[in-house]
């Protein structure tokens, strides 16, 4: 490795490793100054995407009739009745729990970030709230706000933080880079097995 | 699964494979691609330090490893898991098996996980009547076979698209296509009802943190988020190997893993639970959680001071990526369960001597898996200690007792030699090479042409043109080994000549004999010892500057295996390390001690190119001095693709495994020939004999010769 590339690599902001490293990782990263935006940004995707659901039983599967579902269960409570409001003036359901009864697909994830990881483009989410956890892995398309402050250099950096999550036993704590990928077959890089087909991280100034 | 019951079957079980097309094609590209991924993961890392860093961690965890596992269990147990110890496989086995049975489960759903392949959980859960279904996509594929992995962390690598449409056809009923997007796609939907009806989710864990209690899982496809989270039982195996203090050592674990498995910075999930996590399946809304550490032969191996090193392995595969036999033969020919370098001993460790037993001979010793090992490993040498430990039992076979017989005695061991010359007058031809081998001896030995004694050895021709150097400015020893004594003299010659220009003055002592090296491989230690002890005591006395050897192979053995070999020995302590420091490769000497110029050349642009040596380049870390000295030299030196990768001769490997080793050559061959290079020069003689003989019987116009005689040839005669 030559001088100046390690100077390239280092000179960079947190903020700026972050979102280069994230998009390596084949996540989509975007700005965004308040939570309204977050709102909006879910509702277009969850428009733009095509609806698919999963036969969880004999019952045939089929996505006729079925409303788009954006699942939220860790927003707070003014944040999700923003949502709910938004969505529903464009025929999308909500929901911030029962995701049990949800497990054939829901459109949408939207969640909050705890911590970012710069050097991996990594975000994790202290999740032992068991809905918000089923949210993030049984959705399409997963969409995660990350206030800029949390966004750490490495883990060794967040290290207190990560071990004040696990601490808080019970806990379930997640490092998500980029969508559900596999490469079993003959090596070839594909997206999307069992989580997620797209990640897409929305940095919120603060 | 590698279960051959005589070598013989299991040779010919490799040329099943070697006969595989499909299978070479993927492990040829894998194996080129790999190197290049892995280099640009570890482009801002610097490997060595991060590698010895976890290697220590690791190291010092096991020093105190009963007072981490208590502490882990304590915590886990806090958190409201339950915590089991299982002394080995069967345990282990039954005590998942009872947990399913107990808590009422029927269906489960497992992600991928070495440890449950070392115990075959999910054979003996489905005996018990439990439906069990791999979710990682590579384990379901192969699920679907009846197939053992063939790669720790690529299981289905040995498979194509066709194979897996073919397989989820079946599964679907209907006619899948072949694309892998789409096939992918199969497995998303068909595995999402499993999710949902699974009762208990098994998993591994790639880390045990003391601190908390964690577990950690590294996964891509995020099947582990959803068996840790659906089922309202997880249990969780691990070995007792996996225990790391903290979470800050679970991070450098992290770190080294998954650049060195699969290239990538880290993988798209990392997943940490702690306790008996909300699952709003299970009663009372909290999830049954057990965790199962297994022993399976794992304290017996970390007791032993040369083996406890495997406790630092992390299970990343990369010992498999690089070896050029797993690249060959793929890991169902190279493992029993666990594959690849790591996998032949944890074979001799977990499932027993007999499934060992084959497995071990096939290390060519290239070292290319302890090059890039992330627990700094020293892999071949506890490969030939098993495979040493294992015929200290059973006996030597025949060819083997013999080869030691006369290799402990230098005499008798030089005067077959001489015999040798006689004795091939009627077989060898005009060009050095021998015509008809005695078939007997060499029945799948044609692959390459055989060199012929040289009428007359090195030590013989010493006595003759032994120089005078009037003010010397080193004092060197030689050391030839046999091969360069006995069949290529003149390589020797040439170093002379070289070396007198340059004011060396030499020794070159009568009582050295073989470097030992061929008994080590055929695993007879002692007289490997006997043979080490010897060459010392040959070089006790004689006042060098260097010992300078034109072999790397022979440079490296005494340089780094002899401190092994004699370290008991403490008498002879002090004149070893004196020995060992002084061992010197013929193109570090000429290019770090003697320096040579342009001036003392005159070149002609000859087009060349280089194979490098194993134990040069990983043996004795040697890269770059070759090349340079083909320049300075006036020579056009062109690199060969993959040049530091085994020419598959590996001394006594290529007549052990002649189908292999032929198979090796051709690579090593089509890349060198590639290079439009006129001449081909290495460092070792048995790379020679092996290059050669192959281009011989290719019948190309590609010279090989030694650096030194390159070397040797274009220096200016009239300096002095």
């Amino acid at each position: 490795m030559t001088d100046t590339k390690e100077q390239v690599a280092t000179s960079k902001s947190d903020y700026e490793k972050f979102m280069e490293r994230a998009e390596i990782a084949a996540a989509k990263v975007s700005t965004i100054q308040a939570f309204e935006e977050a709102v909006k940004y879910a509702i277009d995707l969850c428009l733009e995407r095509p609806l698919n659901r999963y036969a969880i039983s004999d019952e045939q599967v089929t996505t006729e009739g079925e409303r788009k579902v954006i699942a939220a269960p860790a927003l707070s409570p003014s944040e999700y009745e923003l949502l709910k409001e938004e969505s529903a003036a464009h025929s999308i359901d909500c929901l911030d729990s029962g995701m049990r009864n949800h497990l054939n697909g829901v459109d949408v994830g939207l969640s909050y970030g705890d911590l970012g990881l710069a050097e991996t483009g990594t975000l994790v989410l202290n999740c032992p709230n068991e809905e918000l956890r089923l949210a993030t892995m049984v959705c399409e398309y997963h969409v995660c706000v990350l206030p800029k402050s949390k966004i750490y250099n490495d883990g060794y950096e967040a290290e207190e933080q990560l071990r004040k999550f696990m601490l808080d036993a019970p806990n379930y704590t997640a490092f998500i880079t980029g969508p559900s990928r596999t490469a079993d077959i003959e090596r070839v890089l594909s997206i999307g097995v069992h989580g997620p087909l797209e990640l897409h991280i929305l940095i919120l100034e603060d | 699964m590698q279960e051959a019951k005589s070598l013989k079957t299991y040779r010919k079980e490799c040329q099943e494979s070697l006969d595989n097309e499909y299978l070479r094609s993927a492990l040829d590209k894998f194996a080129v691609a790999y190197r290049v991924g892995r280099d640009k993961a570890f482009s801002e890392i610097d490997v060595e330090e991060l590698v010895s860093e976890v290697a220590d961690m690791k190291d010092e965890t096991l020093k105190s490893l009963d007072q981490y596992l208590e502490q882990f269990a304590r915590k886990a147990e806090e958190a409201g898991v339950v915590v089991h110890y299982a002394k080995d496989a069967e345990e282990a086995n039954r005590i998942i098996n009872e947990i399913g049975t107990k808590a009422g489960c029927q269906k489960v759903v497992k992600t991928k996980s070495m440890t449950a392949e070392e115990t075959h959980l999910s054979h003996s859960m489905i005996d018990e009547g439990f439906e069990v279904t791999e979710t990682d996509l590579g384990e379901w594929i192969i699920q679907l076979r009846d197939e053992p992995p063939s790669h720790m962390v690529m299981p289905a690598i040995h498979l194509s698209r066709y194979h897996v449409r073919d397989l989820f056809s079946e599964v679907t009923g209907k006619q899948e296509d072949e694309e892998i997007e789409k096939l992918v796609k199969v497995a998303r939907h068909q595995m999402r009802r499993k999710f949902v009806e699974g009762e208990m989710g098994i998993t591994g864990a790639n880390f045990g943190v003391a601190e908390t209690g964690s577990i950690g899982i590294v996964t891509n496809e995020g099947n582990a988020r959803l068996v840790t989270t659906l089922p309202k039982v997880h249990v969780a195996l691990l070995g007792i190997d996996k225990l790391v203090p903290t979470i800050g050592d679970a991070l450098s674990q992290v770190k080294v893993l998954t650049r060195n498995a699969t290239a990538q910075p880290i993988t798209s999930y990392v997943t940490w639970v702690t306790g008996a996590n909300q699952c709003g399946a299970s009663e009372g809304e909290t999830k049954e959680v057990h965790y199962v550490l297994l022993d399976n032969g794992r304290r017996e191996m970390v007791a032993d001071p040369l083996f406890s090193q495997v406790f630092r392995c992390v299970r990343c595969g990369a010992c498999a990526n690089v070896c050029p036999v797993y690249r060959l033969v793929g890991g169902h020919k190279m493992g029993h369960v666990y594959i690849g370098a790591i996998g032949l001993i944890l074979t001799y460790f977990f499932h027993g001597e007999e499934n060992a037993k084959h497995l071990v001979q096939n290390c060519i010793n290239c070292e290319a898996c302890k090059d890039i090992c992330a627990g700094g490993i020293d892999l071949p040498r506890l490969i030939k200690e098993i495979h040493a430990r294992i015929q200290d039992k059973d006996g030597q076979p025949i060819p083997s007792l013999l080869l030691s017989k006369i290799m402990r005695n230098r005499k008798l061991f030089h005067t077959l030699l001489r015999t040798a010359k006689w004795a091939q007058k009627p077989v060898k031809g005009e060009d050095g090479f021998m015509r008809h081998l005695p078939m007997m001896f060499f029945k799948e030995h044609d692959f390459k042409a055989l060199p012929a004694i040289a009428e007359k050895p090195f030590r013989d021709i010493w006595l003759e043109i032994k120089p005078r150097v009037e003010k010397p400015k080193y004092r060197v020893g030689l050391f030839s080994g046999c091969v360069q004594d006995f069949v290529y003299p003149e390589q020797m010659v040439a170093a002379v000549e070289l070396f007198q220009d340059h004011d060396v003055a030499m020794v070159f002592p009568m009582e050295q004999s073989c470097c030992g090296l061929p008994v080590q491989m055929m695993g007879d230690k002692k007289v490997s010892r006997e043979v080490a002890l010897q060459n010392l005591k040959a070089f006790i006395g004689e006042e060098v500057d260097y010992i300078v050897t034109l072999c790397a192979s022979c440079a490296s053995h005494l340089k780094h295996t002899y401190p092994v070999l004699l370290e008991n020995n403490s008498k002879l302590a002090g004149q070893l390390s004196d020995f060992c420091e002084k061992v010197i490769d013929l193109s570090s000497f000429v290019h770090d001690v003697l320096k040579v110029t342009p001036e003392d050349f005159d070149g002609d642009g000859k087009k060349v190119t280089f194979h490098s040596p194993c134990h040069l380049c990983r043996g004795l870390g040697v890269h770059d001095a070759p090349g340079n000295l083909m320049r300075t030299a006036g020579m056009e030196y062109t690199e060969a693709a993959e040049s530091e990768v085994c020419c598959g001769f590996g001394g006594t490997y290529s007549a052990k495994f002649p189908e292999l080793s032929a198979q090796l050559l051709n690579n090593k061959l089509d890349n060198v020939e590639d290079t439009g290079a006129d001449l081909l020069l290495t460092d070792c003689p048995g790379c020679i004999m092996q290059l050669r003989g192959g281009l011989k019987k290719r019948d190309s116009a590609m010279e090989v010769k030694h650096t030194i005689e390159a070397l040797a040839e274009r220096r200016k005669q009239q300096k002095k």
